[in-house]
């Protein structure tokens, strides 16, 4: 028989599309914050379940929420925040009430290792001209960020017009916690505000953000209905809350789930 | 051109093909065109229906995109002009003299037209940046480029600005020597033949070169997003607007995405009604 072209790029297009059925591979959609705890787990859990191979699509929740409401194929779902785990459960993407929280994480505010702008304390960020990268609103760590300036903004140390001031300096709303990141460690921001484990083993200056105004961020984690992996959805998932699971996420400076009281 | 070439019996179909194909109208071609074409328009004709005629409004009226629109007419006209004025040395350099190196110079302007935006911004950034080679000289002078507008408007005329200068070029090369001989005979200064000789004559592929450059700055993304970031009524210019919008209002998104098929679409027709007058 003969390969007539139209055909073999119908095949070509189906190897595009789609894994074949044998190929044991689950889909891990995770917060973009969530890079390097998950890829040392993906190495642990590959190693305990022979030929299976964790596929990671490393995003700003907001952005990954929306794919899959939008249909993406995945198996599990890890968000920064409620709103967008919420969101998936509204676009029918993460049945309702199957999410459970796997860390919590803080906020801090990160430096190049040159210090430009020369900021000593929090409230030098009011300070005009400061270049503040922040995230964008629907990201979750910028949601955070407004919600520490807001609680900030309560304390009488930084006054009421620290908030506005603060945001007044923002040059740029990212689109996930690796953007904010980069953009500090090439120097072109003074400052940006993270979580406390985007900040590990990097080169940067921190300024530790004080625990009464600090918001508890928390992961939470669920499958996703219609994935084509229920079984290792599930596998990865009680791995990921597993005592091994919570060890490995501690060791990149989350705060395991069972840590801070709900 | 090709229309020219069939009327003068120039340009017709070998004829020693075996006489079943030799007939064969236009009607399989067009057959076997409909999934690319079906391919291309479903998806842009969907985003039309995605919203109401009202709804579409009302997302266009709203703060954040009406600044987005602003903010992306500026600069890509702001880019278009440096593009013009700073191109067209160029594109007459390379058009109309043969010299070494010219392959070279005309890799390097082609480039971004291949290169992946990204790359573009994040070249830029370690370039114009505050630690870039010519970005920390220029923050001394107290000139910050990443995160403004200008930054922008670098991003724009980065990307864009080789449709202008390849097209401007071929433009040029395709007057006639004979012409521009004629002209310096009787006196033109380098200037008037340039306003009376070159320009004229080169008008359409300028033209064309011009809106393919404009609708192309008007879309970029990938490095404004790295070189100017993204801020509501500074820098998000209509594309980011969309990326954004996209995650958290899918209505807002829609209808500038709609906006940008309508404009680049008129100026993809605009194009072809300057052709038509040059081809009568």
């Amino acid at each position: 028989m003969r390969w007539s072209p139209a055909l073999l790029l119908l095949l070509a297009l189906a190897a595009c599309a789609g894994s074949s059925p044998d190929s044991r591979e689950v889909t891990v959609f995770a917060a973009a914050s969530l890079r390097e705890p998950f890829t040392a787990l993906a190495e642990t859990f590959e190693a305990q379940h022979p030929g299976v191979r964790v596929t990671f699509n490393f995003a700003g929740s907001q952005a990954l929420a929306q794919q899959l409401n939008a249909g993406a194929a995945a198996d599990v779902f890890a968000s920064a925040d409620a709103r967008q785990m919420d969101w998936a459960v509204e676009g029918g993407s993460v049945a309702d009430g199957s999410a459970a929280v796997i860390a919590h994480n803080r906020l801090v505010v990160i430096l190049p290792p040159e210090n430009p702008a020369g900021i000593q304390r929090l409230a030098d960020l009011a300070r005009p001209g400061v270049r503040v990268v922040v995230g964008a609103e629907d990201v979750p760590a910028g949601a955070y960020a407004r919600q520490w300036l807001d609680q900030a903004a309560q304390d009488p140390a930084h006054g009421e017009a620290f908030r506005d001031q603060v945001l007044a300096n923002v040059v740029s709303l990212e689109e996930s916690v690796a953007a904010i990141r980069t953009k500090v460690l090439l120097g072109e921001a003074d400052a940006g505000v993270v979580y406390a484990s985007d900040t590990a083993g990097q080169d940067l200056l921190t300024i530790e953000i004080p625990a009464g105004q600090n918001v508890q961020a928390s992961y939470y984690i669920a499958p996703v209905l219609a994935g084509p992996q229920p079984d290792l959805a599930r596998a990865f998932i009680d791995f990921v809350l597993s005592a091994e699971g919570q060890r490995i996420l501690a060791e990149s400076g989350l705060i395991p789930a069972g840590e801070t009281g709900e | 051109m090709a229309e020219n070439l069939h009327q003068t019996g120039r340009w017709q179909r070998p004829s020693r093909l075996p006489s079943r194909w030799r007939e064969s109208g236009p009607v399989w071609w067009a057959v076997f065109s409909m999934p690319v074409l079906l391919f291309l328009a479903i998806p842009v004709l969907l985003l039309f229906f995605e919203v109401r005629p009202a709804d579409l409004w009302m997302q266009l009226g709203s703060e954040q995109t009406r600044q987005a629109v602003v903010i992306s007419m500026k600069t890509s006209l702001i880019s278009l002009a440096i593009i013009l004025l700073l191109g067209t040395p160029l594109a007459y350099l390379t058009g109309r003299f043969q010299f070494r190196g010219r392959a070279v110079l005309e890799t390097l302007i082609d480039l971004p037209t291949v290169l992946p935006p990204s790359v573009a911004g994040l070249a830029l950034l370690l370039a114009f940046g505050r630690r870039g080679l010519l970005g920390a000289p220029l923050n001394d002078l107290g000139l910050q480029i990443a995160f403004t507008q200008a930054a922008v408007v670098g991003a724009q005329v980065f990307v864009a600005g080789s449709l202008y200068i390849r097209s401007a070029a071929i433009g040029f090369a395709l007057i006639d020597p004979e012409i521009l001989e004629a002209s310096q005979l009787d006196g033109a200064s380098t200037l008037q033949q340039l306003r009376h000789v070159v320009l004229p004559l080169s008008r359409y592929a300028l033209l064309s070169g011009a809106v393919m450059s404009w609708s192309r700055a008007l879309g970029e993304f990938g490095a404004t997003i790295l070189f100017a970031g993204n801020l509501p009524g500074r820098t998000q210019t209509m594309p980011l607007a969309i990326y954004l919008g996209f995650e958290s209002s899918l209505e807002s998104a829609v209808a500038l995405s709609i906006l940008l098929v309508l404009l680049s679409s008129l100026a993809l027709l605009g194009v072809r009604w300057l052709s038509r007058g040059r081809m009568d």
